[in-house]
């Protein structure tokens, strides 16, 4: 089993696929932004009747090429919400009410993915931006195999491929993501666990999509494979140049292979920023509880507390912060405004980061007239 | 009462085979084999393993809700394999089990108040008015669902994942049990009420003086939790010892593996690399060690021979032929070193 064969010779090339930019890593921290995928305002609403739930509030977030983002958050938060209306694929009673998703092909056009009509869209998806799903393991067609399910998608796409170029291709890929090739007749019952997840990856860059959102891959998984098929996904990312948007609740796990995280609560971003400094300098109450929810493997033993209360009930949120019950630095103001993302209160903090906590935005407590209160030490750690 | 050294619950020998679906087909799924442990008064064994390791299958044949193919099950030292309803009635009363699914293991149709005086009810017998209100409020206040009024009129879909949770071991101790079988009690609930649940458990051990038997995939959860921590490889217990050390000085090359392979980002230089296999198959196991074929230091020993559980260390086993003293064992090293050698190599 060659794992670490080399990209740049048999692929792509007989088919016409283009190899995309090798090596081309984006590190977060280049000053120079060069967004290939950009959410703005995005808003989602459950239900059609007059009472809709509004699970995804303005939420404006950017992707820049070859980056890898996080999206973590509790169960319910709208993370996977976002992932499937920025593609378009939120089932009913979803709806999306509002909000830009723009996407910027490697030549520099720019389309929004929410104007495109069906023919434009379908043909996008996949091609510039491919997704594994949830569960994705389970998402392959029992009664066909592997090989061929590959196969249908890149001749969906690339009608001209004959369908032994397509399954040769297949072969190609299933070696990309560390499976032997003669596993191509296999059908998927045939595969563990792990390797359906790593069909469904190698599925997902069958066209050499810029972006891959990953909706909780390694979730369903053990720890071992969970390790194999992420140090796969980074492996990947590197030698191909795509940008990934990883969604999942295991914050410490996003910490080692993101290089932004976004941290999303009752369908709002509350904290965006580098990895290392959301785990090192959380800003917001949420994330630094969030961080101290997970009980440490090494280093010392000590009673952690988690997070009081639950999840906020999405159709009951009124005005104010939907965090302030459940946050241990709530004040008076948090019940009347809703924070919105600005730049952390804190002196020398990485101007891009941004968080949404009243504690870090005296302006907006000043407007309803309460009186603001200093950042408290535990949210501005140098 | 008993001495506080003798344990509560003991599976000797422990072995559960699983018929393979099909009339002419005579293999089995070897899912538990010769599987030995102890609970004790106020203490917390976790068995870690993956998903497929035989961890449930465990929790299960403790908890007597299928009947085990070998071994004995010892309540206070003696034979307490449940035949007949009376039996099992009376076993349920002193070992309770909770579940995995908050979701699935509470009736949807019926209130709070309704499962919790069933379980009053069945296990101490019939209850009413003040008596039974009574019974039901400390329930409650035992699982910190307080103030219980606002709790006990609610149907299963009106709580949160975690208090559903709360409900079920609330359910649990209606019937005054000496031990706590916790399949993956947190498993499914949402990251932020995860640690709740575990420190009403510990408050819970120390209180009643539980014996408690924690079942997860999640090791550094053990690490918190757990006096003693047994980690389990296709359906044998590999290693077992005290959570700290266990986790902190992992013997058995796989539980170097499972430790490494965790996230820690304290510690990125540290984590495994280049890990390759899965876990074998348990319908044909391999022979000897079941971890042989992805062990990176296995000999012909390791092939041929089932290594047995050996002392490593003060109240330490791991059941790894590198710890022996025969002449042919394998030369252990640091697996994961090994294994990201080897992941160079290919």
């Amino acid at each position: 089993m060659t794992i670490t064969s080399p990209f740049g010779q048999p692929f792509g090339d007989p088919l016409g696929l283009p190899l995309g930019q090798p090596d081309v890593r984006t590190p977060a921290l280049t000053p120079v932004s060069d967004p290939v995928l950009e959410i703005r305002n995005l808003s989602v609403d459950y239900g059609y009747d007059g009472d809709p739930v509004h699970v995804l509030r303005q939420v404006s977030l950017t992707l820049e090429r070859g980056e890898v983002l996080g999206l973590a958050g509790e169960s319910g938060c709208g993370k996977s919400t976002l992932a499937y209306a920025a593609t378009r694929l939120l089932p009913p009673p979803g709806l999306i009410t509002g909000g830009e998703v723009l996407f910027t092909d490697r030549d520099g056009t720019t389309t929004d993915i929410l104007r495109l009509n069906d023919a434009q869209l379908r043909a996008s998806r996949w091609q510039d931006l491919a997704i594994v799903f949830q569960g994705a393991m389970n998402s392959l067609n029992p009664v066909f195999r592997v090989g061929r399910q590959i196969a249908d998608g890149i001749r969906a796409h690339r009608p001209e491929v004959s369908q032994k170029e397509a399954l040769e291709r297949s072969a190609e890929l299933l070696e990309l993501v560390g499976i032997s090739p003669d596993r191509l007749r296999s059908y998927p019952h045939q595969l563990s666990g792990g390797m359906r997840q790593r069909v469904m990856i190698a599925m997902a860059l069958a066209l050499d999509p810029q972006v891959l959102i990953m909706d909780e891959p390694t979730t369903a998984l053990d720890v071992v494979m969970q390790r194999q098929i992420v140090e796969q996904i980074a492996d990947l990312r590197d030698r191909l140049g795509f940008s990934v948007i990883f969604i999942t609740h295991d914050v410490s796990l996003l910490i080692e292979i993101a290089d932004r995280i976004a941290i999303m609560y009752a369908g709002e971003i509350v904290e965006d920023a580098a990895a290392r400094d959301v785990y090192q300098r959380p800003r917001h109450p949420y994330s630094s509880a969030l961080l101290h929810s997970f009980p440490p493997l090494r280093g010392p033993r000590r009673e952690l507390t988690g997070i009081p209360g639950s999840p906020p009930d999405l159709s009951k949120l009124g005005g104010g912060c939907p965090f302030r019950d459940r946050c241990a630095f709530a004040f008076d103001a948090c019940s009347k405004v809703n924070p919105e993302l600005v730049f952390p209160d804190v002196p020398g903090d990485d101007p891009r980061r941004s968080v949404a906590c009243l504690r870090h935005d005296p302006a907006a407590v000043r407007a309803v007239g309460e009186q603001p209160l200093p950042v408290p030490p535990e949210l501005s750690a140098r | 009462m008993t001495r506080p050294e003798s344990p509560v619950l003991q599976a000797v020998d422990l072995q559960k085979h699983f018929k393979l679906r099909g009339s002419r087909s005579r293999g089995v799924v070897h899912a538990v084999d010769d599987v030995d442990l102890e609970l004790h008064r106020g203490r917390v064994l976790a068995l870690v393993g993956e998903s497929g390791s035989g961890k449930s299958t465990i929790a299960r044949l403790l908890a007597q809700l299928m009947p085990a193919t070998g071994g004995r099950i010892l309540l206070h030292g003696e034979d307490a394999t449940a035949r007949g309803r009376t039996a099992f009635r009376r076993y349920v009363g002193r070992v309770q089990m909770i579940f995995q699914d908050p979701f699935g293991s509470l009736n949807p149709v019926h209130t709070v108040r309704y499962t919790l005086t069933r379980s009053i009810r069945i296990h101490r017998g019939r209850r009413r008015g003040a008596v039974l209100e009574e019974a039901l409020d400390e329930l409650l206040d035992r699982v910190q669902l307080t103030p219980s009024a606002r709790y006990i009129d609610k149907f299963p879909h009106e709580l949160s994942g975690g208090q559903r949770q709360r409900v079920a071991i609330a359910r649990a101790l209606a019937a005054d049990p000496e031990v706590l079988l916790a399949d993956e009690p947190i498993s499914m609930l949402d990251v932020s009420i995860r640690l709740g649940i575990l420190n009403l458990l510990q408050d819970l051990r120390d209180r009643l003086q539980l014996a408690i038997l924690y079942i997860t995939h999640d090791i550094a959860s053990a690490r918190y939790f757990a006096d003693r921590t047994m980690v389990m490889y296709a359906g044998r217990i590999v290693e077992s010892g005290d959570s700290e050390s266990v986790t902190q000085d992992p013997k058995h090359p796989y539980t170097q593996l499972l430790v490494r392979s965790a996230p820690d980002p304290d510690d990125l230089e540290a984590r495994a690399h280049g890990a390759r296999g899965e876990a074998p198959s348990l319908v044909n196991p391999p022979s000897g060690c079941r971890f042989n074929p992805r062990c990176p230091f296995a000999t012909e020993l390791c092939r041929i021979e089932v290594p047995p559980l050996i002392p490593v260390g003060e109240g330490r086993e791991a059941a790894c032929w590198g710890y022996s003293d025969r002449p042919d064992r394998p030369e252990l090293g640091s697996a994961v070193e090994a294994f990201a050698r080897k992941g160079e190599r290919e």
